[in-house]
């Protein structure tokens, strides 16, 4: 029989120089050496294509013709658009963390407003010391394990920020996390950082990745999170800036406690290819995960939401509830996934995908899938697709609103219905104004 | 919730160590030179015959089937099939071809007596209060019984064994043989392609009612032989038939397989409605021998206002591999899939359906209800797809699976694609939660809760087997009792 074997693609064999040149200049550190595995893991595949189940919908081998070059440290220049950029912004009432180009900026960072009981460090510091404790949880080894994406993240992380929250500290502001790309040429960025919330311990995460250059970027990033007992965290992603020539790869990996709760919200709304990856496992019982989230496609924007959540402990919930508006020509992809690990009684969970067609030439894929090995459980999943109701349409038309007013309407409360459950009331209130933004954008 | 003691005992009737058709027939066989090769092939195409286009239309698919790779995305597992290692053709030796019922070998009818299926058309028509059947037998590698075929033929239908077919009706086999399955289609239709033994034909004329119930009844009975069937119905211009396949195997301690293509044509305004209830010996309650049940079924709506529908019962075999599917070809052409699966034991199931939207104002339907036992995996996977132009293209979907004991497992895996903004495709999974308003109602009438719980769910899986056609209602009588409480989406 035939044995059939791909040829590399060129954008592999340039990861695969760039890896070698990365090597040649890091120092001997246990970290080198597990960089070395991940890159192996990533070349035994290559990048992933549309024959793998998981990104069937995603050709990465066909969207990434060129590897970029990792970017370098930034300049003083870059630094100034970031800081122009954040200045805009209204004054943060909680801790800024900030990265630019994959580099973590101690000095734009608000380290000063530190809570007690929270510790900030730069991800190379902490791979620099060696700690296998931490260098362990950063690996969030069995989450996404076989991941191409992840793999290639973990051989060229260039930076992040390990945030440590000590037993039983709750704080009350949010964390921003900014990751500027600040490209003067097509770059590659690779971030990972960690929070570790330590037990009974809680933190609102607000990641944020930016792109200034308006020049096409390739980020591959992971946000690593490690839950204790008791623990709580909610997360919000978004990304602002990104060309039609940038591809955004973001993988969230969580692993939970017991008796802890990790809601988690990303808004989709930038033009170019992104996905956004969650991986979640409940480690221990009594706990709670809820994945939101609204995307909003127009033009030639390709948005994926993979989700995989593992059920190994017994009496959990999950839900995951997402949105997607289409317009253009663009392509929606939703593949969540529910593992229920045998023993994993009383599990709940439920998944729900629902989405609005605006133009026919878009494209919307769904596989909410199941794999269940317990037989106590209550697991549920629909998924829909279709378009506005022509009947709410004309009620709102009859009473003199224009259609695309009207439509604007009728979508504002469809995805209004996944933003509610951000817990902060100003993250809230500007995630809603995103989503009008991109509104009047298309209504204009 | 777990599931009620009613449904635990059912499943358990059913289980593997129950199989009632597992009697092994003493009927002297011809077969093949084991092992399979290009002389194979010609053996096989010799045997019957065949017109050398259809020879070479069997070498061909076998030479691609050479270059292809055995498929692995299912969720099934099970040691490589060493293809040299079996028979391919194997046929009873005092049944050469099709020909009078009364030709046909006593000890051969016997078999189907014990199996319930009656061949002798007099006996049928005894028996007042049953509807009348038309059957093709089916015994290893040949058809070795139609009845029926004279009263058919009056209403200009034609339902014979696929051999006749070739001989007497080249220009239907060649026109729609292959036209619904490709050769290249997959790795088990292009070997299919390459031995299939025989099978049914059925050609509806065009405004004919099938005024009968057709059906196949395939039994296995060699050793170390696999089947090949290859069935093909085509219901010309506002034609309907009901088609019904039955299937059994003996006990045996080895693996057999079974890979069958089923090719549906329907035309302008006609219906072709199949059911299955595929009982083929599932292996012991260790996993030992059982079938392997790879099989391609699809229909295609070719023109407008075309119905296929799609029922099945699967209880059996050791893994099941199929997903019979439709493709909504024609405009206003419309697809259905009921299917209850039972596994138990240690089966494996990977099973679904395809619908695919190409038409205008297609419309499809799939219900699906998996229940896994034993040590077993239950998989449903379905594809429900709208291309561009499939304008107002409708699904509906609803699939749920229950286990019972804590080594089993359940999966779900839909693909959902829709390419035109006016599709409009709903899935969802119910889970089992009985509304307390109507558990309530029944209680309040002194049922118990048992009793109840089973009544509700009763009424709940029903939308599946009223689909089965009366033939069926003794077998789907056992699975009508299974209650699906307790089941996950």
């Amino acid at each position: 029989m035939a044995a059939i074997t791909f040829m590399k693609t060129p954008a592999e064999s340039k990861l695969g120089e760039q890896f070698d040149a990365l090597r040649a200049l890091q120092p001997a550190l246990p970290s080198t050496t597990r960089r070395a595995e991940a890159f192996e893991r990533f070349a035994a595949k290559g990048l992933p294509h549309r024959r793998l189940a998981a990104w069937h919908y995603t050709d990465l081998r066909g969207l990434l013709r060129d590897a970029f070059a990792p970017a370098a440290s930034p300049g003083a220049e870059q630094l100034a658009a970031a800081s122009a950029y954040l200045q805009a912004l209204p004054a943060p009432q909680g801790v800024r963390l900030v990265l630019v180009d994959g580099c973590f900026q101690p000095t734009m960072s608000s380290l000063d407003k530190l809570p007690a009981g929270v510790a900030v460090a730069s991800l190379l510091d902490v791979l620099a010391e060696g700690s296998s404790f931490a260098t362990d949880l950063l690996a969030a080894e069995n989450l996404g394990s076989g991941e191409a994406m992840l793999a290639l993240n973990a051989a060229f992380m260039q930076g992040g920020v390990v945030l440590t929250l000590a037993e039983g500290v709750r704080v009350a502001e949010p964390i921003d996390l900014f990751s500027f790309a600040t490209a003067r040429s097509p770059v590659a960025l690779t971030t990972r950082s960690l929070v570790e919330v330590g037990a009974g311990a809680s933190v609102m995460i607000n990641e944020r990745h930016v792109s200034l250059g308006n020049l096409a970027s390739q980020g591959n990033h992971a946000l690593v999170f490690a839950l204790d007992e008791g623990a709580a965290v909610d997360h919000v992603a978004r990304l602002d800036g990104f060309p039609a020539t940038a591809l955004h790869v973001g993988t969230v990996l969580a692993r939970l406690g017991a008796q802890t709760r990790f809601n988690s919200f990303t808004l989709m709304d930038t033009p170019g290819v992104t996905r956004r990856q969650s991986f979640l496992e409940f480690a221990g019982p009594h706990s709670n995960a809820t994945f939101r989230g609204v995307t909003l496609l127009d033009a030639k924007s390709h948005g994926d939401t993979t989700l995989v959540v593992t059920h190994t402990a017994p009496h959990c919930e999950s839900r995951e509830y997402y949105k997607t508006i289409l317009d253009g020509e663009s392509t929606g992809v939703y593949q969540g996934k529910v593992v229920v690990a045998p023993g994993a009684q009383k599990t709940d969970g439920k998944m729900l995908s629902k989405a609005i067609f605006l133009a026919d030439g878009a494209s919307m894929y769904n596989k909410p899938e199941l794999e269940i090995f317990a037989d106590d459980v209550v697991c549920g999943h629909g998924a829909t697709v279709g378009n506005l109701d022509e009947d709410q349409l004309f009620y709102l038309r009859a009473r003199g609103i224009p259609l695309k007013e009207a439509q604007s309407l009728l979508l504002n409360a469809f995805a209004a219905d996944a933003i509610e459950g951000v817990a902060t009331d100003a993250i809230r209130d500007e995630l809603t104004g995103s989503v009008e933004q991109w509104l009047r954008k298309r209504q204009s | 919730m777990a599931a009620v003691q009613e449904t635990v005992d059912h499943v358990k009737s059913l289980d593997v160590t129950e199989y009632k058709y597992g009697f092994v027939s003493n009927i002297e066989s011809e077969k093949s030179p084991k092992g399979l090769s290009e002389e194979t092939v010609r053996f096989i195409s010799a045997k019957k015959n065949e017109p050398a286009w259809l020879t070479e239309w069997r070498l061909d698919a076998y030479r691609r089937w050479l270059t292809m790779p055995s498929p692995d995305w299912s969720r099934v597992n099970h040691p490589p099939i060493d293809y040299q290692d079996l028979y391919y053709y194997s046929a009873p030796k005092s049944t050469p071809g099709p020909k009078s019922i009364d030709d046909v070998d006593p000890e051969l009818l016997r078999v189907y007596e014990k199996l319930g299926i009656p061949l002798r058309e007099q006996e049928l028509l005894a028996g007042v209060q049953t509807s009348k059947v038309a059957v093709d037998a089916v015994f290893d590698s040949v058809s070795v019984a139609t009845t029926f075929k004279t009263e058919l033929a009056k209403f200009g239908v034609i339902f014979c064994s696929f051999s006749e077919a070739v001989h007497n009706h080249p220009e239907l086999v060649k026109k729609y043989l292959g036209s619904v399955v490709p050769v290249t289609d997959n790795y088990f239709a292009t070997l299919n392609s390459a031995v299939f033994s025989d099978g049914s034909f059925v050609y509806i004329p065009p405004g004919v009612r099938c005024p009968m119930e057709l059906s196949t009844y395939f039994r296995i009975n060699e050793p170390n032989t696999g089947q090949f069937e290859r069935t093909l119905i085509v219901a010309d211009k506002g034609a309907y038939v009901s088609y019904l396949e039955g299937c059994t195997a003996p006990k045996r301690d080895e693996n057999q397989l079974h890979a069958a293509v089923v090719e549906l044509v329907a035309l302008e305004d006609a219906e072709i409605k199949y059911s299955t209830v595929q009982n083929w010996y599932p292996g012991d309650a260790d996993g030992k021998g059982g079938i392997y049940n790879f099989v391609t079924k699809r229909g295609d709506c070719r023109e407008d206002n075309a119905k296929i529908s799609w029922t099945q019962v699967e209880t059996g075999s050791a893994i099941t591999w199929k997903y019979p599917s439709c493709i909504l070809r024609g405009d206003n052409s419309r697809g259905e899939f009921y299917s209850i699966a039972i596994s138990n034991g240690k089966q494996q199931v990977d099973s679904g359906t395809k619908m695919v939207h190409l038409g205008k104002n297609t419309t499809s339907r799939i219900i699906s209800k998996g229940i896994a036992a034993g040590r077993s995996d239950n998989t449903y996977r379905g594809l429900v797809s709208a291309h561009r132009k499939a304008t107002n293209a409708r699904n509906f979907t609803n699939c749920d699976s229950l286990l019972i004991g804590e080594h089993c497992g359940a999966h779900t895996v839909p693909y959902i694609e829709a390419k035109t903004a006016t599709a409009v495709f709903e899935h969802e999974a119910t889970t089992s939660k009985i509304s307390e308003d109507q558990l309530f109602y029944c209680r309040q009438r002194g049922l118990s809760g048992e009793e109840a719980t089973a009544l509700i769910v009763n009424g709940f899986v029903r939308d599946v087997l009223q689909q089965l056609p009366m033939e069926f209602a003794v077998e789907a009588q056992k699975l009508i009792a299974i209650s699906l409480e307790g089941s996950v989406g």
